[in-house]
Formats: structure tokens, C-alpha cells, sequence
């Protein structure tokens, strides 16, 4: 049983190449990370995997099924930009997918089951580090917080994929690793599988399985448009990860890591609200 | 220092504010002076005694026919048809305006359509409106509704348009259906650029306003400036003229602050 597979894909625009011929076998819950140079297609993969565009050929397959024709809620997704609703706060950034789930005519939920569901989401807001700032608006949010936000809101739906587009490309290094830490959290404790676009390769060895690097082997300017990405690397990191054995690392530092300052992290709300 | 980074402060920045007024205001009181002074029964441009004693007729003396307060009944007949249209242009714009924005289908449908009704200038359907449903309120009403739909349509389409397509993937990723992402989604997003919207087209139906009632009218605003055009009653039409300014401006001032206060995510999300 695989969570994705993909079969003998092509996408193409017109008479230019994406992606040639690629085809993949992703294991339930591991952890993918999609790295190669700007313009390689790996986005465009993505993109396929979300529904947003459809192969030109080959398959998809979701767990045995072919993949869905337009994006669901069996595959949540963070974006590097835009992926909260700036005009919700954080509550309710989050209580948005209960309310989608249960209420298909109002879109909002009331008594008992908006207080269960506020329940739920106030524990997923703290999970991600933000407690306090359930009431604010996302543009009242650091990049940082903004992006922790996306990641409750997109699992408060428990999704069984995660798709991840360089959800931390905009962040800066300290907070990209403390929101690192909470992506390994989440990976580990949810039961989902995680494919993750980015072009920093410490970033994809710090939190994936598993990485796929994409690449066009033939970049001549005569040969560009003919020929598109093939899958160049298909490595498993090592030691292994394994979902729901992870140990996290503590706040402690190793023999052979530099001191980690402790207290809160830069990106913590506490700071924001003192 | 450059002109480009000299700054004012709050007092000349007030003082700059209020000096294109009263640059008016002392033109129109030396102008007035110098033409009563060759004729004192000039009535272009009155004095501003007789300005005064024009308003205190209008609004506080009451109408020796009709016994009506004339600048109250006209402004509430006035307003009434604004408000009016005002109420059922933005119904019909936010419902085929979020329908064209959101739904390829209904775009393809309307848009063109849509975007060629908005050429038509709405005052040469004035005598087909006047024609067809009478001299009455609805003819006005209509007019104004004709004049400033189509923009407003155009212009919620477009601001549905920008919402960046991130949030409908998103938000179908969280299992929307297309009316949930219509009522939590779109209409939230666009009900503060609506009423932005709101705020350019008061100029448009306030001169569709005033030309349906200069036209075909017994009451309003608009109707009492060209009835009292014929005796040259420039004491009544320069008071009428403020106090239109004056309402557009505070309806202007009102929807800005009713946006500020009812949407206070807008301003940063932007």
C-alpha cells in the first residue's frame, strides 16, 4: 500500500516540457522533500498532487484511487504566501475547517458543537505556539506565526496528505528552525503523509525521509523546451525517521552542537503580547 | 533638503488644509462687495447677509404655500431616492459581481455583457425610463441605479478577481464547497472593498440625482436649484449647492469610518 504513487508523468505547456516521464512510489507517512533549481518543475508536481493542474500523462494514484480532479479535503496544504484568511482570526483561521466540514449551508457552527470545535482548535492553536493569539488578525502575525497558523489550520481537517509548497522560504533562520521543530512534531503525532517543495537542502535533510531531487538533465537553449525534469536523486535519509518514533531533539544542546540559547524562541507570541 | 522630503507638521498641514477655503471664501466676499458696490440689486454673486437670510427662509421658516420646512422636505425627498438606488445597486452588484468574479461560467456568461452595459450613457435612457415608467420616484430612482450599477459590478468582479488564488485552493483543501467559499470566504473579503466601491460612486449618483429631478420633478434638491434658477436666486442655489457638497462628503466620511469600525482586519491585510 502506497500513500501517492505516480506513474509515468507527464506535464507539458504547449509545445515546453515540464516534467518527463516521472514516476514515484511514496510510502504512508513518510516524509518527502522536493528539492532542485528554480524552474525544475518541482512546484508544478505539487501542484499536480494538489489537483490545481492535471497531468498531461500518466497517473496519480491516492491510496489505490485515482487522484481527485480538483483539490479536497484529503490533501491540506500550506503556501508560502496567502495560505491564512487575512479577514479571520487566529480562532477562527482554524475553526474554519470544522465549520466547512459540518456545516455545508451556513459555513459557521453554534452552540454545543462551536464550543467542541473551539476546544479542538484552541488545543491545536497551542500545540503550534500560539496560545494568546487566538484573537488576532493573521496581519497582526509575524511570517513566522502567520505560517504555524497555516500548519493548524491545514491539520485541523487531519488531512492524509500534507502538501507543503517552501512553507518556510520567507522565514528567517532562527524561526525556520524553531517552526523545524514543530513540523517534525506534527509530522510525527499526525497520521499523514508530508511532501514538501523546497530549495534548501539543509531544510529538506533536517526534516524528510526521503528526497527527490528534480532536475533537467538537457539545458541547452536548443534542447530546453523538449526536454523536461527527471527525477536526478532519490535518497533516503539517514538515520532513519521513522512517524510516531521520532524522538525530538530537546532543548539541551548535543556534545557537537553550538549552544541553543533557551527561553522563548524569537518567534514565541509571548514576546509579542509583553 | 530636497522638496520632495519636507514634511509639514500638524499646525501647517491644518493651516495648508483650510487655506484653498478661505482663498474662496475671500475671492467670492471681495467679488460680492465690488459688483453691490456699482449695483446693489446685482444678484450673481449676493452678499453674505443675504445668504444668510436666504437659509434661515429655507430651512427655518416654513413655506408660506405649503407650510413645509422646504430644505428638509427637498433633502428628504432627495435622499430617499438615493438611498434608494444607492440600496438597489448594491444588492445587484454584490450578487453579479461575486457570481462573475468567482465562477468562470457566469464570467463568460456576463462579463462581456456587463462591461458593454456600462458604456450606455444612463442620461440618454433618462426619456426611454421616463417614458416607460412615469414621471414618479421610480424613474428617478432607476436612473441613478442604471448610472452607478455596472461600475460597482465591474468593480467587485475585479476585487473578487485579486483574492489571491491561494485562499480558494486552500480553501477547498479544508473541503469548502463553492458556497461555502462564497458566504466565509469571498463576501467577507469584499463587503469592505464594496463599500470603498460606495464611496466613488456617491459623485456619479449625485449627478444622476440632480438630473433626473432638474428634469421631471415637484420635490428635491436637484428640482428646488433649477426652479429658483429662473428668478436668478443666487441666495438660494449657493447654500443648496454647500449643503449637497456638505451630505456627499459626510456620507463619504461615514462609510470610511463604518469600514474602519466593522472590518478592522482590512487595513493591514491589504
Amino acid at each position: 500500500m502506497t500513500a501517492i504513487s505516480v506513474r509515468h508523468l507527464w506535464k507539458e505547456y504547449g509545445e515546453q516540457i515540464v516534467l518527463e516521464d516521472i514516476s514515484l512510489e511514496f510510502a504512508p507517512r513518510s516524509f518527502i522533500a522536493l528539492v532542485g533549481p528554480s524552474g525544475c518543475g518541482k512546484t508544478t508536481f505539487l501542484r499536480i498532487l494538489l489537483s490545481e493542474e492535471t497531468a498531461t500523462r500518466g497517473e496519480v494514484l491516492i491510496e489505490g484511487q485515482p487522484i481527485a480532479r480538483e483539490p479536497g479535503a484529503d490533501r491540506g496544504v500550506v503556501f508560502q504566501r496567502y495560505s491564512v484568511f487575512p479577514h479571520l482570526t487566529v480562532l477562527g483561521n482554524v475553526l474554519l475547517s470544522a465549520e466547512m466540514a459540518e456545516a455545508p449551508l451556513t459555513g459557521r457552527l453554534f452552540g454545543a458543537r462551536r464550543r467542541q470545535a473551539q476546544d479542538e482548535a484552541r488545543a491545536l492553536i497551542e500545540e503550534v505556539g500560539l496560545k494568546g493569539a487566538e484573537d488576532k488578525y493573521p496581519a497582526a502575525l509575524s511570517g513566522g506565526m502567520q505560517q504555524r497558523l497555516a500548519l493548524a489550520q491545514a491539520i485541523m481537517r487531519k488531512p492524509k496528505i500534507l502538501l507543503l509548497d517552501e512553507p518556510f522560504g520567507a522565514l528567517d533562520p532562527g524561526i525556520r528552525a524553531d517552526i523545524h521543530q514543530l513540523m517534525l512534531k506534527l509530522w510525527n503525532t499526525c497520521e499523514m503523509t508530508v511532501v514538501m517543495v523546497t530549495h534548501d537542502l539543509k531544510e529538506a535533510f533536517t526534516l524528510a525521509t526521503r528526497i527527490i531531487a528534480f532536475e533537467r538533465r538537457r539545458n541547452r537553449p536548443e534542447e530546453k523546451a523538449r526536454y523536461g525534469a527527471t527525477i536526478a536523486k532519490d535518497i533516503e535519509v539517514w538515520p532513519k525517521r521513522i512517524a510516531g518514533q521520532l524522538k525530538l531533539k530537546s532543548t539541551a544542546p548535543g556534545r557537537d552542537d553550538p549552544a541553543i540559547p533557551s527561553g522563548t524562541g524569537r518567534d514565541d507570541p509571548a514576546l509579542k503580547t509583553a | 533638503m530636497r522638496l520632495i522630503n519636507v514634511r509639514p507638521d500638524r499646525g501647517t498641514a491644518l493651516f495648508l488644509a483650510v487655506l484653498p477655503f478661505a482663498l474662496v471664501v475671500l475671492a467670492y466676499i471681495l467679488g460680492s462687495a465690488q459688483r453691490l458696490a456699482e449695483n446693489p440689486d446685482d444678484k450673481l454673486l449676493p452678499s453674505l447677509p443675504s445668504l444668510g437670510n436666504a437659509i434661515v427662509k429655507m430651512a427655518f421658516t416654513a413655506d408660506a404655500r405649503t407650510g413645509d420646512y422646504l430644505l428638509w422636505t427637498d433633502t428628504l425627498a432627495s435622499m430617499e431616492r438615493l438611498l434608494s438606488a444607492l440600496a438597489i445597486a448594491t444588492i445587484i452588484a454584490l450578487v453579479i459581481g461575486v457570481l462573475v468574479g468567482m465562477l468562470p461560467l457566469v464570467r463568460a456568461l456576463l462579463a462581456p455583457f456587463v462591461a458593454m452595459v456600462s458604456m450606455v450613457p444612463p442620461l440618454a435612457l433618462l426619456p426611454i425610463l421616463f417614458i416607460v415608467m412615469g414621471l414618479g420616484e421610480e424613474s428617478k430612482i432607476a436612473l441613478i441605479t442604471i448610472g452607478i450599477t455596472p461600475y460597482l459590478v465591474r468593480d467587485l468582479a475585479m476585487r473578487v478577481e485579486e483574492l489571491p488564488r491561494e485562499q480558494m485552493i486552500k480553501a477547498q483543501t479544508l473541503g469548502a464547497s463553492t458556497w461555502q467559499m462564497m458566504v466565509r470566504v469571498v463576501l467577507p473579503q469584499i463587503l469592505p472593498r464594496l463599500m470603498d466601491g460606495l464611496r466613488l460612486s456617491l459623485g456619479p449618483a449625485f449627478l444622476f440625482l440632480i438630473a433626473a429631478e432638474a428634469i421631471a420633478s415637484d420635490s428635491g434638491l436637484g428640482y428646488r436649484i433649477f426652479l429658483v434658477r429662473r428668478y436668478l436666486a443666487m441666495d438660494v442655489i449657493l447654500p443648496y449647492v454647500a449643503w449637497i457638497t456638505l451630505i456627499a462628503v459626510a456620507m463619504d466620511f461615514g462609510l470610511a469610518r463604518a469600514r474602519r469600525a466593522l472590518f478592522p482586519w482590512f487595513g493591514g491585510a491589504k
